[in-house]
């Protein structure tokens, strides 16, 4: 991947028309948008955010790699994620158990945020993607509302915390180290293939590629 | 750095008297439309930008919120009939005492560390803005960044003693249950976070742009 800065739109530019340019969205360098080609990435020449990485085929990668995390988000919910034996009795706890361990008193509230932030938060993330890229894979106009939902997937990213889960687990199985014999199950590791499979995801989204198509096809 | 070498000097869109998207980038040029024509979101002149009243308001609620998450307890176990309680401090020195001295550094880090520099971090960032300091705008911007990153990891802890709770269950010789101090750590983490959202990053930018002739 060949990595380069944008020069800033020169001041005898000012008849440039706005479509052709744009403005850094957290430091607001305004730069005429040249056409970058596939697989390289600009960035902005003074606080280095990411303003487009263009690639061949994106659309459908990211498709592809969500509908394969939505699998392995019901394997980690469904199957146990740590077994625990003590006293020659053992127990598998599913994140599903996590949940209703605390279907009452005060603690439901922190039951459902958990939740939320695990699992739930997480799979709307990828739900929404898939609505909002699959028609674009296959060249389609974008879905109802397409514009809203991918406004909503970004906007709950930062509350997607699969990869904080996976190093808690790791955390409290320590924890219980002295008390009783825990090894991790199946959950845990279809959660470690979660997380890389999202990190890989999100390094091929070109946010500015997506909002660009989906202001042409919307017309 | 802008200034290195031969580089062009930048300009930005407000510069120009045009507004670009927050969001997507996306140049608006007068008259500018309420949001942005491309994705929705609601554009602002900088000049108008309210939404430091916002990083302090849940800053603020996240500082109260903290206070209980230290006192009372996170964890309550109970083990062959006894109960003992332990608040996030009381559980980093436990971890100490059985010599995992690893995890008592992550749950330091997480727990206690990343939140009370986070707090000071947002202070600064928020002031410095405010009172509309020049220096160190690039370094500035890393550490909103920084924040912005990490702030997250805080969860941990919240969800160890979730884990924990669901783990260890009564049909075996302890129980595990959380304390009301998680429910206050989880709710002033999510408080600086929306805190550190709220903040504008232009801001800075806007700070530092004015120190340039």
């Amino acid at each position: 991947m060949q990595d380069f800065t944008l020069n800033p739109s020169d001041r005898s530019a000012s008849g440039t028309d706005p479509e052709d340019m744009i403005a850094c969205p957290t430091c607001d360098a305004l730069y005429r948008l040249p056409d970058v080609a596939k697989g390289s990435r600009a960035r902005c020449r003074r606080c280095h955010t990411t303003l487009t990485a263009p690639r061949d085929g994106a659309m459908t990668q990211i498709v592809m790699l969500a509908g394969t995390s939505f699998i392995l988000m019901l394997a980690g919910v469904f199957f146990p994620f740590l077994e625990l034996t003590a006293a020659g009795r053992t127990q598998r706890s599913s994140i599903l158990d996590v949940a209703l361990a605390y279907s009452d008193g005060p603690f439901v509230g922190l039951a459902i945020a958990v939740g939320a932030l695990i699992v739930i938060v997480p799979l709307l993330r990828l739900l929404a993607l898939i609505y909002v890229l699959a028609p674009m894979a296959f060249g389609w106009r974008p879905a109802r509302d397409a514009i809203a939902v991918f406004r909503f997937s970004e906007r709950i990213k930062p509350w997607s915390m699969a990869e904080i889960f996976i190093v808690s687990v790791a955390i409290s199985l320590i924890k219980v180290a002295g008390l009783a014999h825990l090894s991790l199950g199946p959950a845990f590791w279809a959660f470690v293939v979660l997380v890389f499979v999202t990190a890989l995801k999100d390094t091929f989204m070109c946010r500015l590629t997506i909002w660009k198509t989906l202001e042409q096809r919307s017309h | 750095m802008e200034n290195a070498g031969t580089a062009q000097p930048l300009i930005t869109a407000r510069d120009r008297g045009l507004v670009g998207c927050p969001n997507c980038g996306r140049v608006h040029s007068a008259p500018v439309p309420a949001v942005c024509v491309r994705c929705s979101e609601p554009l602002r002149d900088i000049a108008h930008d309210r939404s430091l009243q916002r990083v302090w308001a849940w800053l603020a609620a996240g500082l109260i919120a903290y206070i209980p998450a230290n006192i009372y307890p996170m964890l309550r176990t109970e083990s062959l009939g006894r109960s003992s309680e332990s608040t996030i401090l009381e559980g980093v020195v436990e971890l100490i005492q059985h010599e995992s001295y690893f995890v008592a550094l992550v749950v330091f880090t997480a727990s206690i560390a990343i939140p009370i520099s986070k707090f000071f971090a947002i202070i600064y960032l928020a002031l410095s803005v405010q009172r509309k300091v020049r220096q160190g705008v690039h370094n500035r911007y890393r550490l909103y960044e920084v924040v912005e990153f990490i702030g997250r990891w805080s969860m941990v802890d919240v969800f160890v003693v979730a884990i924990l709770a669901a783990l260890v269950q009564l049909d075996f010789a302890a129980t595990v249950n959380p304390g009301i101090a998680a429910i206050s750590f989880a709710l002033s983490v999510a408080f600086t976070m929306l805190s550190a959202q709220s903040f504008n990053p232009k801001l800075i930018w806007e700070s530092g742009e004015l120190s340039q002739p």
